[in-house]
C-alpha cells in the first residue's frame, strides 16, 4: 500500500534509441544481481509461495517489449535466468513494457486492465499466471525497500537511485501528482 | 448508503478499508466462492486477520458462501459457514436455500445475506427469505431498472444492495450454464466461470486469440480493447452476422445513477472485482467514496474517470436503465 495507482493511464515505454543503445552489453552481471534480489524477495515473503500453490514449480518467460532481453523466472527453486529471446518450453509467457511490469511487481496497476488496453500480452498456463499475478499483487512489495537491502551501507543511495529511475519511467505516485 | 467493497487477497482487504470501504466481501480460498480463482481468496488465518484489521478501523467483512453445494459435499459448506462465524464474520452472503437453512438453524443470531446467485428478482421471494431464514439484506440481481428496484423495495422491509460498478452478467445470475458447457466446470458449484484452466490466449499477426475449452470466443486485433474470455461476450458469426450475440465486453458504472439509487431506498452499493488487483480496489473505492460523500454534503464532484479499468474499455448503465439489446 505504499504506492497509489497509475492505471489511469498509459506508462510510457523505453526509447528505442535507449533500447539499441543497451543492446550489446552482457546480461551475466544483470542476471547476478536479479537473481540474487528474486532470492531475497522470496525469503522475505514466504507468502508468495503459498499463493503460488502448485504452481511455484512453473517456469515464467517475462518478456519486457521495450527492452532487448527477456527473463525467466522460477519461484521454486528461486531461479532467474537473463537471455535475449525467450525459448520454446516454458509454462507461460507474459509480455509488456518495462514501466508496467514495475507497476505490477509493485501493486499500482490493475493486471486486468491492462489486459483490457491491450498493453499486456499473456500465453500458455493461465492458471500459473493468474496464481504469480494474485500472490505477487497480495505481497504488496517494496521494490526499493529490497533492492536497498541487497545493497548493504550502500542501499540507501541504491534506494534512492532506484526511485528516480521508477519516477521517471512510470511518473510519480497519483496522490502526488 | 453504505460502500461494499471487493477483496481476493489481505492486501486488497487493507487496501479496500484504506480507501474508504464500510465493508469488505471476501470468501474462502475452495469452492464455497463464486471466485475461486488460481492465488486468490481466504485461508481461515487469513480470513481472522482481515477481520480484525476491519473491525479496528470501524469496516465490516462480509463472508461470501455463495456457490451451490454438491449434494454429496455440504460438509464443505458448512464448514465454511461455521468458520466465517467463529472468525467473526458480520454477515455471511449465501445463495443456495439449503446453506441459508443451516445458517439460520445453527447460527441464528448471524446476520445473513442474500447473494446476488440467489437472483432473487421479486418482493414475493425475497420475503420468503426473510420469513423463512431471517435474512436482513438481499443484493440484487442486475437485471432490474431503478425504478423496478424503488418498486421491490417499497414491498419489503428487507435492506437491499446493487452493484453499482465492475463485470456484468447478462444470464439469470447463479443459474447460467454456458461456461459449463465449454468447459466442465460450474460457476455456480465450483466458484469458476470461464476457469483459467480451460482459457488460452494465441498472438498472432491478426491479433489476439481467445478459447474456452477449445471453442474460439474472440479475436481482437492489435489495437483493440478486450474483455474477458467468457463465452457470454464471445464475438460470433451467426446467419444474422458478426458480432457479440450475447454482450459487448463492457463494465457496469452506475456513478451518476447514484442519487436515483438513494432515492428509491437502496441500503448499500456494492463494487464487483474481487479477482481484480489493489490498484483497482484502490482507485475504484476511492472514487466511489467521493462520489458517495459529495452525494451527502452536496458539494460539486471532481472524480476520474474509470474508464481505465472497464472491461472492453467501455462503461454501461445496464438494466438499470434498459436501452441495451
Amino acid at each position: 500500500m505504499s504506492h497509489s495507482s497509475v492505471a489511469s493511464r498509459p506508462l510510457p515505454t523505453i526509447p528505442p534509441l535507449l533500447t539499441l543503445a543497451i543492446r550489446p552489453l552482457p546480461l551475466l552481471p544483470l542476471q547476478l544481481v536479479l537473481g540474487g534480489f528474486l532470492q531475497r524477495i522470496l525469503r522475505r515473503n514466504p507468502g508468495l509461495l503459498d499463493r503460488l500453490g502448485e504452481h511455484r514449480y512453473a517456469r515464467f518467460g517475462i518478456k519486457p517489449v521495450d527492452l532487448p532481453f527477456a527473463f525467466i523466472v522460477e519461484a521454486a527453486p528461486p531461479r532467474l535466468l537473463v537471455v535475449r529471446e525467450l525459448p520454446q518450453g516454458l509454462d507461460a509467457r507474459v509480455s509488456t513494457s518495462l514501466a508496467n511490469l514495475l507497476a505490477l511487481v509493485e501493486g499500482r496497476v490493475d493486471g486486468d486492465a491492462l489486459m483490457f488496453s491491450r498493453q499486456l500480452g499473456i500465453e500458455g498456463n493461465m492458471e500459473a499466471v493468474l496464481a504469480l499475478r494474485n500472490a505477487i499483487d497480495d505481497a504488496g512489495l517494496d521494490l526499493p525497500g529490497e533492492l536497498a537491502s541487497l545493497f548493504g551501507p550502500l542501499g540507501e543511495p541504491a534506494r534512492r537511485s532506484f526511485e528516480l529511475a521508477r519516477d521517471r519511467l512510470t511518473g510519480p505516485p497519483e496522490e502526488e501528482r | 448508503m453504505e460502500l461494499i467493497c471487493p477483496a481476493g487477497t489481505p492486501a486488497a482487504l487493507r487496501s479496500a478499508i484504506e480507501a474508504g470501504a464500510d465493508a469488505v466481501y471476501c470468501g474462502f480460498n475452495d469452492e464455497t466462492n463464486a471466485r475461486n480463482f488460481p492465488g486468490l481468496n481466504f485461508s481461515r488465518d487469513e480470513l481472522r486477520k482481515g477481520i480484525a484489521f476491519a473491525h479496528d478501523r470501524g469496516a465490516r467483512i462480509l463472508v461470501a458462501i455463495n456457490t451451490f453445494p454438491r449434494a454429496s459435499a455440504t460438509a464443505l459448506w458448512q464448514r465454511a459457514v461455521d468458520d466465517a462465524v467463529e472468525a467473526g464474520a458480520d454477515a455471511l452472503i449465501v445463495a443456495d436455500i439449503g446453506l441459508m437453512d443451516y445458517v439460520a438453524r445453527r447460527h441464528p443470531n448471524q446476520r445473513l445475506h442474500v447473494s446476488v446467485q440467489a437472483a432473487a428478482a421479486n418482493p414475493d421471494v425475497i420475503a420468503f427469505y426473510v420469513e423463512t431464514f431471517r435474512a436482513r439484506r438481499v443484493v440484487l440481481p442486475r437485471v432490474l431498472s431503478v425504478v423496478e428496484i424503488a418498486e421491490i423495495i417499497r414491498e419489503t422491509t428487507c435492506e437491499t444492495e446493487v452493484f453499482v460498478f465492475g463485470g456484468l452478467c447478462v444470464m439469470a445470475e447463479g443459474r447460467c450454464s454456458l461456461s459449463s458447457y465449454a468447459t466442465g466446470k460450474s460457476p455456480n458449484m465450483q466458484g469458476v466461470c470461464s476457469p483459467a484452466s480451460h482459457v488460452a490466449y494465441e498472438e498472432t499477426a491478426q491479433g489476439t486469440t481467445s478459447r474456452l475449452g477449445g471453442f474460439t470466443i474472440n479475436r481482437f486485433a492489435p489495437q483493440e480493447a478486450a474483455g474477458y474470455p467468457t463465452l457470454c461476450k464471445g464475438r460470433f458469426s451467426t446467419a444474422l452476422g458478426d458480432g457479440y450475440i450475447f454482450e459487448d465486453p463492457v463494465s457496469l458504472d452506475a456513478t451518476t445513477l447514484l442519487r436515483g439509487l438513494q432515492s428509491a431506498g437502496v441500503a448499500a452499493l456494492k463494487i464487483e472485482g474481487r479477482q481484480r488487483g489493489r490498484a483497482y480496489i484502490e482507485s475504484v473505492v476511492r472514487h466511489f467514496r467521493r462520489a458517495l460523500d459529495t452525494l451527502e454534503d452536496g458539494s460539486e464532484a471532481d472524480i476520474v474517470s474509470l474508464k481505465p479499468f472497464t472491461e472492453g474499455q467501455a462503461s454501461t448503465l445496464g438494466a438499470y436503465r434498459k436501452t441495451w439489446r
